[in-house]
């Protein structure tokens, strides 16, 4: 119950400081710029007569580049509206009155992540949902595995939220926000190691890319999201682009990430729960 | 019944003790001061008997549960020091959210919150954001706040920090309703004659540590100032009342002795040499030590021992 309770409450603080609906209106702004990009660059393609493969593979760096975007602005939402989840509220004291009630603190970190989570739900379907409906209605084109690709953008938010959380019970706001991005930030270059490692074939920067993504999995869940969505494209031999997948992520890894998101969670409650304030 | 019992509870962070075996025990229908100098592990003892802070060692109950068990913050209301809330929330929001932290029925907070809302006088801003509250407004519905479930005891952390004479008049008439209704109250406060007001007993602690407990209703000081006043005040009698007191001062202006007797039983000696003596008695006045000179005693003693 107190768990709900605190969701409910992360929520409303989402609107009543107007995060969700500025995140809202900018996300339309974005859809309805992409849409109208998309439609223009369409209509020239078919002014141009480009047909079979090649039309395939420019179609699916569209989508590609757009969903890179929408990833990115997902990250980002995650940690912005969670960094200061916990350690804001510890340093000013609000928490206080919160955890000095007959309630078990793991419930107010635990209310807060499954509130912040509902957020990000509701921010990969319009974003990445609605980037896919405009760019399926227009081009015709098939994207595959949707429900399953966006539940792979939602585990990815889901990391972030964890890793968030728990810096946000042990660090200061500032620190907790650097500590997230640059975690992100060596998960994204890992990953471009280890795709540039993989063309060369060079062994070392794939393990390297590999050790990077068991620290922070996040780039390899997008790899598996974009593989999910187009898997001709993504995974081509024949296109080596920024938003090719050189090695299809495993369902091992994907499972490894699930089980990321609930350690650092449970890690995250337990640091709350033994923590002096 | 007791309401807080500690045992040698110690807190210690790294190299520092904040507080060093505290043990005390307050009476349910009590109303309790804490009290001390800056530093002295005030709040942080409260907080280790919330449940905010771990203890190192020792131990404590409240309302004869074990701290940190939920259970033990049922029955208990809590105003911090740092009387910061979640600023986006509407006064009645702000109360509601507490009340269902509470596990209070709808019903329950919907009859409560008015009720507590007129008691701290803000009536008039149910529907204001916390953001829009001044400092005293802030203490005030903090205030609300931990009392919303009737709580069996409250721990009142510098309750009267922000608020301006009428607020603290408010504090003082709510602290003696919750005595009256049997309600422990825990205060922790600079303001010593808040405290001397509305507190039955008082601890005085420094450096974590308990150095005196007195019962303000009951306390008599072992030594007594006074003032006196004769009709024939010289310098015989100067000297005579040295044998009482070597410290004896007169003051020529108001024509009144200024001495210090070993005992309270000593006044009615005192004033019966006098009249043998043939000395016209005005004025033979104790005067009661108020806190803030029994605390910076107590605090003092310690420091010079």
């Amino acid at each position: 119950m107190t768990t709900l309770i605190i969701a409910q409450l992360t929520i409303q603080e989402t609107q009543r400081r107007r995060i969700l609906w500025i995140g809202g209106i900018m996300a339309v702004l974005f859809l309805l710029i992409f849409g109208i990009g998309t439609h223009y660059i369409f209509l020239e393609w078919e002014e141009s007569n480009i047909v079979g493969e090649t039309f395939d593979i420019v179609s699916g760096l569209l989508l590609s580049a757009g969903l890179y975007v929408v990833n990115f602005l997902i990250i980002i939402m995650s940690v912005l509206t969670s960094v200061t989840a916990v350690s804001s509220e510890i340093d000013t004291h609000t928490i206080e009155t919160l955890i000095t009630k007959p309630v078990n603190r793991w419930e107010v970190v635990l209310g807060k992540y499954v509130g912040f989570a509902g957020l990000l739900l509701l921010y990969v379907l319009l974003l990445a949902g609605g980037l896919i409906l405009i760019f399926t209605l227009r081009s015709g084109l098939v994207v595959h595995n949707i429900a399953y690709g966006l539940a792979i953008m939602v585990l990815q938010g889901l990391v972030v939220l964890s890793v968030t959380i728990f810096g946000g019970t042990r660090l200061s706001t500032l620190a907790n926000g650097v500590f997230a991005f640059m975690l992100y930030g060596l998960a994204f270059i890992g990953g471009w190691v280890e795709q540039i490692g993989s063309l060369l074939r060079n062994e070392t920067a794939v393990d390297i890319g590999i050790a990077t993504s068991l620290i922070m999995p996040t780039e390899i869940l997008w790899k598996k999201a974009l593989s999910l969505f187009q898997p001709q494209i993504a995974t081509s031999t024949s296109f080596a682009g920024p938003f090719a997948v050189s090695s299809q992520p495993s369902d091992l890894m994907i499972q490894y990430a699930v089980a990321y998101t609930v350690i650092i969670l449970i890690l995250a409650l337990f640091s709350f729960s033994r923590k002096d304030l | 019944m007791v309401a807080i019992e500690t045992q040698l509870l110690r807190k210690e962070f790294g190299s520092k003790t904040a507080v060093s075996d505290l043990s005390l025990s307050v009476k349910q229908g009590e109303i309790f001061g804490f009290l001390g100098p800056n530093g002295a592990g005030k709040t942080t003892s409260i907080k280790m008997l919330l449940g905010l802070t771990q203890p190192t060692s020792g131990s404590a109950t409240l309302l004869n549960k074990p701290i940190g068990n939920r259970e033990a913050r049922t029955e208990v209301g809590f105003l911090p020091e740092h009387f910061r809330f979640h600023e986006w929330l509407k006064a009645h929001e702000f109360l509601d959210l507490h009340g269902r932290l509470y596990g209070m029925s709808k019903s329950l907070r919907q009859n409560t919150i008015p009720d507590l809302l007129a008691l701290v006088g803000l009536s008039d801003n149910t529907q204001t954001q916390l953001k829009a509250f001044s400092k005293g407004m802030l203490q005030r519905i903090g205030l609300a706040q931990a009392l919303l479930n009737s709580p069996k005891l409250v721990f009142l952390d510098e309750p009267t920090s922000g608020l301006d004479p009428l607020g603290r008049r408010l504090v003082r008439d709510i602290i003696h309703d919750l005595r009256e209704e049997g309600t422990t109250v825990f205060l922790n406060s600079h303001l010593l004659s808040e405290v001397e007001q509305t507190c039955d007993r008082v601890t005085f602690i420094r450096q974590g540590q308990t150095l005196d407990t007195i019962d303000l209703h009951t306390y008599r000081p072992e030594k007594v100032e006074l003032t006196l006043r004769v009709g024939q005040p010289n310098e015989t009698l100067l000297a005579a009342l040295k044998e009482w007191d070597e410290t004896v001062q007169f003051s020529p202006a108001s024509g009144r002795y200024q001495l210090t007797l070993p005992h309270e039983n000593k006044l009615p000696e005192l004033a019966n040499w006098i009249m043998t003596n043939q000395y016209t008695l005005y004025e033979l006045t104790p005067k009661k030590l108020s806190l803030e000179e029994l605390f910076l005693k107590i605090v003092s003693q310690e420091e010079h021992s």
